[in-house]
């Protein structure tokens, strides 16, 4: 990388009172969308005691960790009081077959579309776009007669299905619009060296996908794991993902209501895409605009 | 090694037809160019030799064989393409042996032809590279040793030197042309400068608008061009074509030129050009290469009819061994090519000759030859 030349504007008192004035926004617009976070922490880490004396943003008198165990391990959803753990185990064995069968169908997708295009590819990619657009109520009572018929509905490998099925669409999008920019030619040369359709994919197409990959990853996890309306019509008991589990716990009516263990499975649940944005975050917005502009 | 022989071939994308009637035909180890405008169709009948593009109809032959119905990997053949296509992921090393793995050639016998193609092309040092860390002269060697590797029977190269600067280029058609003399490959090479359809080709297939306009010797094409479209494209700086009027004069046709200043010469053409008979008291194009309208003309023929004209000269431009002068005839700038020393200023009469036994005159209206 070149070294960059920056150029300072002059101090004038305009400049930095310009300055001043766009720090303190983005300042007040931090703490904006930070506090309800900050909130959901700090009431965390509070005992029911500290919750009803202090207000709303008071610093805990003491770190309990009390609701964290309970969310996890304890707190009733229904008349089941295990915690959330069995639930968001659930979500893990959900989303990390969906997201990885649905990246893996989406490259190869992608891969057909951009560079062995057929007669009428075009158009079956066009009808597949539309899927990007379906409504997720539209789909609901197909998909569970399809489900029923196929035997695996109130289950997660059903739920696995469904996501597969919604996210193939996004997927496909992604990693066609990213081979677009691979030049054709690597493709020639390579069938003119020799190599079939999944070698090439395999051994050139795969090694330089990692930006898109990652964008794909990062989408798809955080669709499905956040994912609500499909958990709550498609699983059954056991199968719940956690984001069900959670709004079952909050909304269970018996006892007091405890708001530390609810702050505390709410950020559980939540930890997971929260951790994927934090490790990948930067792939996630070079991945976005790579192959928009073409080198 | 193999022959190439292309059968009344056409080609169409959905209604449109890019090829129309192409046959070819090179002898084993030949050097074919096929040379055109952007859009001629040069590059996509290169794809069907290679096997990249299925033909609408005709036949293609490698040596004996039809290989219409032939995947590109089984026509023993290696192309170099203008992108370079290099594996962006695979060191240089992995680029020039990814071919022959594929083909399943044991590891050690791999590792000795990577060597040797490394030698002969001189990028020993850059093996270990990825190609994102070449220059693009480097890259294009590597592509070159891609292909150099796998040892077809036909090396196809499309617009290879293309996204080379100048100078580059220069050398690596040399390079290019001493490698083809040295392995003796038959090689077909797409490009759209004339000058290296000129140096590189033992023959030449111009093309224009799908079609083949002519198939030659590169020494054939400049001396004894088909049409107008063939004349105008070799050679540079290109030809002259002055629309000119044709009138019977003792012995034969003249043609009549009207030089700026009101002088008018009638040429005497000569009796070569039987053809003109026809066309006198009509106009055809008159087409003459600027070296051949000079100061003083070498290695006359024994035919030769040589004039003279005096032309007032309108521009100069020295190119160092040669200067280009402009004058206008019949209302039409023409480009001479002159030796600098007898080069006049602008504003100045200059005296020409000119050769009529090596003019040509083609119809306006068809651009054929006459």
């Amino acid at each position: 990388m070149a070294e960059r030349s920056v150029v300072k504007a002059p101090r004038t008192p305009g400049v930095i009172a310009g300055r001043v004035f766009i720090y303190a926004l983005l300042g007040i617009a931090a703490v904006y969308f930070l506090l309800p976070f900050f909130v959901m922490v700090i009431t965390s880490f509070k005992t029911m005691e500290d919750i009803r004396t202090g207000t709303l943003i008071s610093w805990p008198r003491e770190i309990s960790l009390e609701a964290w165990t309970e969310a996890w391990s304890s707190a009733c959803i229904g008349v089941n009081c295990q915690g959330i753990r069995g639930y968001f185990i659930n979500s893990v064995k959900m989303v990390v077959p969906a997201v990885f069968i649905s990246t893996a169908f989406g490259a190869v997708n992608g891969y057909i579309f951009s560079k062995w295009r057929f007669k009428g590819s075009e158009v079956i990619f066009s009808m597949l776009l539309i899927g990007c657009f379906i409504p997720f109520q539209v789909i609901l009572l197909p998909m569970a007669r399809t489900l029923g018929a196929l035997g695996i509905a109130q289950s997660i490998s059903g739920l696995v299905m469904v996501h597969v099925i919604y996210g193939l669409a996004f997927t496909t999008l992604f990693f066609r619009n990213f081979y677009v920019s691979i030049p054709d030619d690597l493709v020639r040369a390579a069938r003119i060296d020799g190599a079939g359709f999944f070698r090439i994919f395999w051994r050139i197409i795969l090694p330089v996908s990692a930006p898109i990959i990652v964008v794909t990853v990062i989408w798809q996890t955080t669709q499905i794991w956040n994912d609500f309306l499909f958990g709550v019509v498609f699983s059954g008991g056991d199968s719940q993902p956690v984001t069900v589990a959670l709004n079952n716990l909050v909304n269970t009516s018996t006892g007091v209501k405890k708001y530390n263990v609810d702050m505390a499975a709410a950020i559980i649940a939540a930890l997971p895409t929260l951790l994927v944005y934090i490790l990948a975050g930067k792939y996630f917005l070079r991945g976005l605009t790579a192959g928009s502009v073409k080198g | 090694m193999s022959s190439l022989t292309i059968k009344d071939v056409y080609k169409s994308f959905g209604q449109v037809e890019v090829l129309k009637d192409i046959s070819l035909d090179i002898e084993s180890g030949e050097f074919l160019v096929l040379v055109g405008p952007s859009g001629c169709g040069k590059s996509t009948l290169l794809n069907l030799i290679a096997g990249l593009e299925t033909v609408t109809r005709g036949e293609i032959f490698i040596g004996d064989q039809m290989v219409n119905q032939v995947s590109p990997k089984d026509r023993d053949i290696a192309m170099v393409f203008q992108t370079y296509a290099l594996y962006p992921n695979m060191s240089v090393r992995k680029n020039i042996s990814f071919g022959l793995e594929m083909r399943k050639i044991p590891k050690a016998e791999i590792d000795g032809i990577v060597k040797k193609v490394a030698g002969i092309l001189q990028i020993e040092e850059l093996l270990d590279r990825k190609p994102a860390q070449l220059s693009g002269g480097q890259r294009q060697r590597v592509a070159m040793g891609r292909a150099l590797a796998r040892n077809p029977s036909i090396f196809l190269f499309d617009e290879p030197l293309s996204n080379l600067d100048a100078k580059l280029r220069v050398e690596m058609r040399t390079e290019i042309k001493l490698l083809h003399q040295r392995l003796g490959v038959t090689t077909v090479y797409v490009t759209h400068d004339q000058i290296e359809a000129m140096t590189l080709a033992d023959r030449i297939a111009i093309m224009k608008n799908g079609t083949i306009q002519q198939f030659d010797t590169p020494r054939n094409v400049y001396k004894d061009p088909a049409n107008l479209f063939v004349a105008g494209f070799i050679g540079s700086p290109s030809m002259n074509f002055i629309p000119s009027k044709v009138v019977q004069v003792d012995g034969g046709q003249g043609i009549v030129l009207n030089v700026e200043g009101d002088r008018t010469y009638t040429l005497a053409v000569a009796p070569g050009n039987g053809g003109l008979a026809q066309w006198t008291d009509r106009e055809v194009l008159l087409g003459v290469r600027p070296e051949h309208m000079s100061d003083s003309l070498p290695d006359l023929d024994e035919d030769a009819s040589v004039h003279e004209i005096e032309c007032k000269v309108t521009v100069v431009e020295p190119t160092g061994a040669d200067t280009i002068v402009f004058v206008n005839i019949n209302n039409v700038e023409v480009t001479c090519r002159v030796h600098p020393d007898s080069a006049r200023k602008p504003g100045e009469n200059m005296k020409l000759v000119t050769d009529m036994s090596r003019v040509f005159f083609f119809d306006p209206e068809t651009g054929e030859r006459i």
